[in-house]
């Protein structure tokens, strides 16, 4: 029996074994000399890893006794979060190496960390979502203090790592009084307690800690402080991971534990997360207005960005979770391509992270700066771009599920927003005259930046038949 | 031809892939190169309009040429014309060549100047075709991109300011229209524009946080809807963008903004406010037409007192939008006739008056009416051009200004007499302001020591201009030439209207009982 189990899940226990065997490696071999290589071996792994996902068939299996769920949601959502740091990691190579930051500890954190988002995603049990979450944040409290000669650096991996206790504590204690409550920690027992016996107030207290705890996962207002000091003090190429990968996996576990635990009632958890996302698309909307500091920046988009996903959760329907995986899909792929933009951003051969030393960028690199031009119009939810069809799906839930004044908060938002993103367009296209910024060459990232950019505009085809599959996983959770 | 209307619409943005992939380098050779393949996709886009408009069986009041094809998420791509949308779609087309020959003698960044007026040109004509409404929406927002670049790359001094006044304003304009549309996908299950037109959206009013809302959905609808609209048009009071917006634009851009971007605020209550949501028109009316009213004062009384010729310009379209949504508010086939009739002839006469001011603010570089006078002595065809359209802007009989208005007051006079009064002393402040910018300009002694070397118009500007003095006349003289393509559609959205009224006094006498 245990032998189905791990075959059922065999990308992470692979994926974890190479870890643990990488680390043997690097500590044995050559230490950071072989940081390269297994930069780019992790990376190779983590695509093979999602094909092997992406191969699975549709039928939910079950491992470990409901522990483990492998369904079309957690296979969706593993794809999304083993590419995406595939191409972090890719991404980051030379920004790293050129600055002697590349040790060979980083592509091994990381490693890890997917290995715990799989997990939440996967999870069906408290236990495990606990352990999956607290796998990934060890990872990257560590990751985030990588350039350890920093005191930004440090700064910003300590007080995530403070922040991040506590909301692992919140979230911790809102699981003991739901098992308190309801005699398991099985989500498909929870479910059947509170279909059977109701929702009891243990049970709705347990549910809004775990919910606290999880929004600071994800960055969602009130829980939000941490982000912008931890974007700005991490290294770009980590800030990328940060903003990406663990996101997605962090509002994957929401869906899964309202929807496979408190999927009856989902009147109590819907207010809880329509609120968070009012504030989060405002704050993210507002408080980026006065950012000069581009990664300062991303990290309040991000929280907008984070807002207008939980509008698709606070819907509560299938349509909803559709909708939120849409949306996740398009926001990592337009956050890859601004920060292969950020890790070219160089003045005499240092980072510059001042938007006001984009002016007249187009001037110097026509191409690059379009690029930049569409992703921030995405960015925007401006149509035709297909960041607008991101925003356009979570409103349609929201709007059926009888949500209006969400949807109709959400566009204000987006209005306001538009703001900050137009800024970066306009100092490009037509600020002042400028000493320009540096010829980098970085075939990499660039070549990530246009193809993001590409994506956001030939999506409007068909959003390259994303809507179909996120259907399937969203099917596989609501039923 | 069954793509037809594909063709027109996407060959400007194929032609702008073109630009972008293959031409290299900044020297004049490319330059020119530019320019004259814009010119050469706008003539083209032009001449297969043409064959649209032969093609046209006016007494169908259905779409035609339509083309459909599935898309994402349950929309369709799908695109077609009736007599109310295909005039729009040759003005543009028409108007298109036009303003690329202004932008010739642009030598700043020419290559994206001409990708960003053809790829506008594109979401121009896929507004007017789009029978989709998510399809709509997406042409009328992208707009908003390239019309930013466009005032913020190329225009003047406060291009900054004026650039995101713009874009924001629209913007929030339109995202209500997006929750609308997307509440109207709800109730209806469907994005398709000819299915929506027939669907009947819920008039049984519900109360909102204490308010009765009266006409239920379909208010709330039109509201939001209306947000959108009455910005793009713009109408008093939002309408603060436009000046702002026109005097900072090149010459091109406000030829482009003037003539049609104006004209989608009321293609859109054309298509969507008034047969879609009857009632809840029938319950604004009211509002509108004193709004218009007031537009038409309250805008030509302060383009009286603008120091810069283009903001004059920019005030006297505000007003002559006001005649449009008054028309449209009418609601009865002259009223519509002439709003139709009027944003067709405000489209050649505004383009032709933005492009008068552009030809002296190329040899002047300044817009300030002070700087000049007496340019009659130096320039007779230009004073000439001049005179003739500040007439049509007047709506001198004879032009095509003249037809528009009259329809319009035709129509209002009989739904409200006291707003086709208010509005009616609005023609007169606007014999006096264009006038009296004609007098400053052009006649009277050339005192000026900078305009002694003025030259008069060059063969280029002539030709610009000449077919937008045609149409001006040809419409003044025989109108018929527009309103037998509009009228059998604008009669069915008459009769629909109508019907739907009815339907909703008998269900609410029934009520009653």
């Amino acid at each position: 029996m245990i032998g189905a189990d791990l075959i059922t899940a065999l990308p992470e226990v692979v994926l974890a074994l190479y870890a643990l065997a990488a680390l043997m490696v690097g500590v044995y071999g050559g230490k950071d000399k072989l940081a390269e290589p297994i930069l780019w071996a992790t990376a190779g792994l983590m695509v093979l890893l999602a094909l092997l996902v992406g191969s699975k068939g549709l039928a939910p299996v079950v491992a470990f006794n409901g522990m483990y769920l492998a369904d079309a949601f957690a296979h969706f959502t593993k794809m999304i979060i083993l590419i995406s740091a595939a191409i972090v990691l890719v991404m980051g190579q030379s920004y790293l190496t050129a600055r002697g930051l590349l040790r060979f500890e980083y592509p091994i954190l990381i490693a890890l960390a997917v290995v715990g988002m799989m997990l939440m995603v996967s999870s069906g049990d408290l236990i495990l979502l606990y352990m999956g979450l607290e796998l990934q944040s060890l990872a990257l409290y560590v990751v985030a203090t990588m350039n350890r000669d920093s005191s930004r650096s440090t700064e910003a991996g300590l007080k995530y790592y403070i922040l991040g206790a506590l909301a692992s504590g919140l979230l911790l204690y809102g699981a003991s009084l739901t098992y308190g409550y309801a005699g398991t920690t099985l989500f498909s027992g929870i479910i059947s307690v509170i279909s059977d016996e109701g929702m009891s107030l243990g049970l709705l207290m347990g549910l809004a800690f775990m919910l606290a705890g999880l929004a600071f996962k994800v960055s969602a207002v009130p829980f939000h402080m941490w982000t912008p000091d931890v974007y700005e003090g991490a290294p770009t190429p980590v800030t990328a991971f940060f903003a990406t990968a663990p996101k997605v996996a962090a509002m994957a576990l929401i869906a899964r534990l309202v929807h496979e635990a408190f999927g009856v009632v989902p009147g109590d958890w819907s207010q809880i997360i329509a609120f968070l996302a009012v504030a989060s698309m405002f704050l993210g909307a507002i408080a980026a207005i006065g950012q000069r500091n581009i990664k300062r920046l991303m990290a309040y988009s991000s929280i907008s960005h984070m807002g207008f996903a939980l509008v698709g959760l606070a819907a509560g329907t299938a349509q909803g979770v559709q909708g939120m995986l849409i949306y996740m899909a398009i926001y990592v792929t337009m956050n890859i391509g601004v920060f292969a933009f950020i890790l070219m951003m160089e003045r005499d051969g240092k980072p510059v992270l001042d938007i006001l030393d984009l002016r007249q960028y187009a001037k110097a690199e026509p191409l690059r700066a379009l690029a930049l031009l569409v992703l921030m119009f995405s960015l925007a939810g401006v149509p035709p771009l297909v960041g607008f069809f991101g925003k356009f799906y979570v409103l349609w839930a929201a709007v059926n599920a009888g949500l209006t004044w969400l949807a109709v908060a959400g566009v204000i938002a987006s209005v306001i927003g538009a703001f900050y993103y137009l800024r970066i367009v306009y100092y490009m296209y037509f600020g002042d005259e400028i000493e320009p910024l540096d010829h980098v060459r970085a075939p990499v990232q660039s070549t990530l930046l246009v193809a993001s950019a590409a994506v956001m505009v030939l999506g409007v085809i068909n959003l390259f038949g994303i809507e179909g599959a996120a259907e399937l996983a969203a099917a596989a959770l609501v039923r | 031809m069954l793509n037809l209307l594909s063709i027109i619409t996407f060959t400007p943005a194929i032609a702008a892939a073109i630009l972008a992939i293959f031409l290299r380098g900044d020297d004049k050779a490319a330059q020119d190169n530019a320019k004259w393949v814009a010119l050469v996709a706008t003539l083209a886009t032009f001449a297969a309009s043409l064959i649209l408009l032969y093609g046209f069986d006016a007494q169908n009041t259905d779409f035609q040429f339509v083309e459909e094809h599935d898309w994402i998420m349950g929309f369709t791509y799908k695109l077609g014309v009736d007599g109310i949308s295909i005039l729009f779609v040759m003005l543009t087309t028409a108007l298109m060549p036009i303003t690329i020959g202004a932008c010739w003698t642009v030598t700043h960044r020419v290559k994206e100047y001409m990708i960003a007026f053809l790829l506008l040109e594109t979401l121009m004509i896929g507004v007017f075709t789009a029978l989709d409404m998510v399809l709509f929406y997406l042409f009328f927002e992208a707009g908003l991109i390239p019309m930013f670049l466009i005032i913020g790359i190329w225009g003047g001094k406060d291009r900054i300011y004026a650039s995101f006044k713009f874009f924001l304003y629209t913007f929030l304009g339109s995202v209500l229209m997006l929750v609308a549309m997307i509440a109207m996908y709800v109730d209806a299950g469907t994005t398709d524009i000819p299915t929506l037109l027939s669907h009947e959206f819920s008039t049984a009013s519900f109360s909102l946080m204490g308010w009765q809302v009266v006409g239920g959905m379909q208010t709330l609808l039109w509201l939001a809807f209306f947000a959108s609209f009455a910005v793009k048009m713009p109408m008093w009071p939002v309408h603060t963008w436009l000046p702002d917006a026109h005097v900072q634009a090149p010459t091109a851009g406000s030829v482009i903004l003037a003539a049609v971007l104006l004209k989608m605020g009321g293609y859109g209550f054309l298509r969507f406010s008034l047969p879609m949501f009857p009632v809840a028109s029938d319950i604004f009316a009211p509002l509108v037409l004193w709004l218009s009213a007031i537009a038409i004062v309250y805008t030509s009384l302060v383009a009286l007192m603008q120091e810069d010729m283009k903001k004059l310009i920019a005030y006297s379209s505000v007003a002559h939008m006001g005649f449009v949504t008054m028309g449209i508010f009418a609601a009865n086939q002259q009223g519509l006739d002439g709003a139709i009739f009027q944003m067709i002839s405000h489209g050649f006469i505004s383009g032709a008056l933005f492009l008068a001011v552009g030809v002296i603010y190329d040899r002047m570089h300044t817009r300030e009416i002070v700087a000049y006078g007496g340019l009659i002595n130096r320039m007779p065809v230009y004073a000439a051009v001049f005179l003739l359209f500040t007439m049509a802007n007047v709506g001198l009989p004879g032009t095509s200004g003249f037809v528009g208005e009259f329809l319009t007051f035709l129509g209002v006079f009989q739904v409200n007499t006291w707003v086709a009064l208010v509005a009616a002393t609005g023609v007169i402040l606007s014999a006096a302001y264009a006038l009296w910018l004609f007098r400053r300009v052009v006649m009277g002694e050339m005192i000026k020591e900078s305009l002694k070397q003025i030259k008069d118009m060059d063969r280029r500007e002539k030709l610009l201009i000449a077919p937008l003095a045609v149409m001006t006349l040809l419409l003044g003289v025989y109108p018929a030439l527009v309103t037998d393509i509009i009228g059998p559609s604008v009669a069915a959205l008459v009769d629909g209207h109508n019907l739907a009224l009815q339907a909703y006094d008998a269900a609410s006498q029934l009520a009653q009982n």
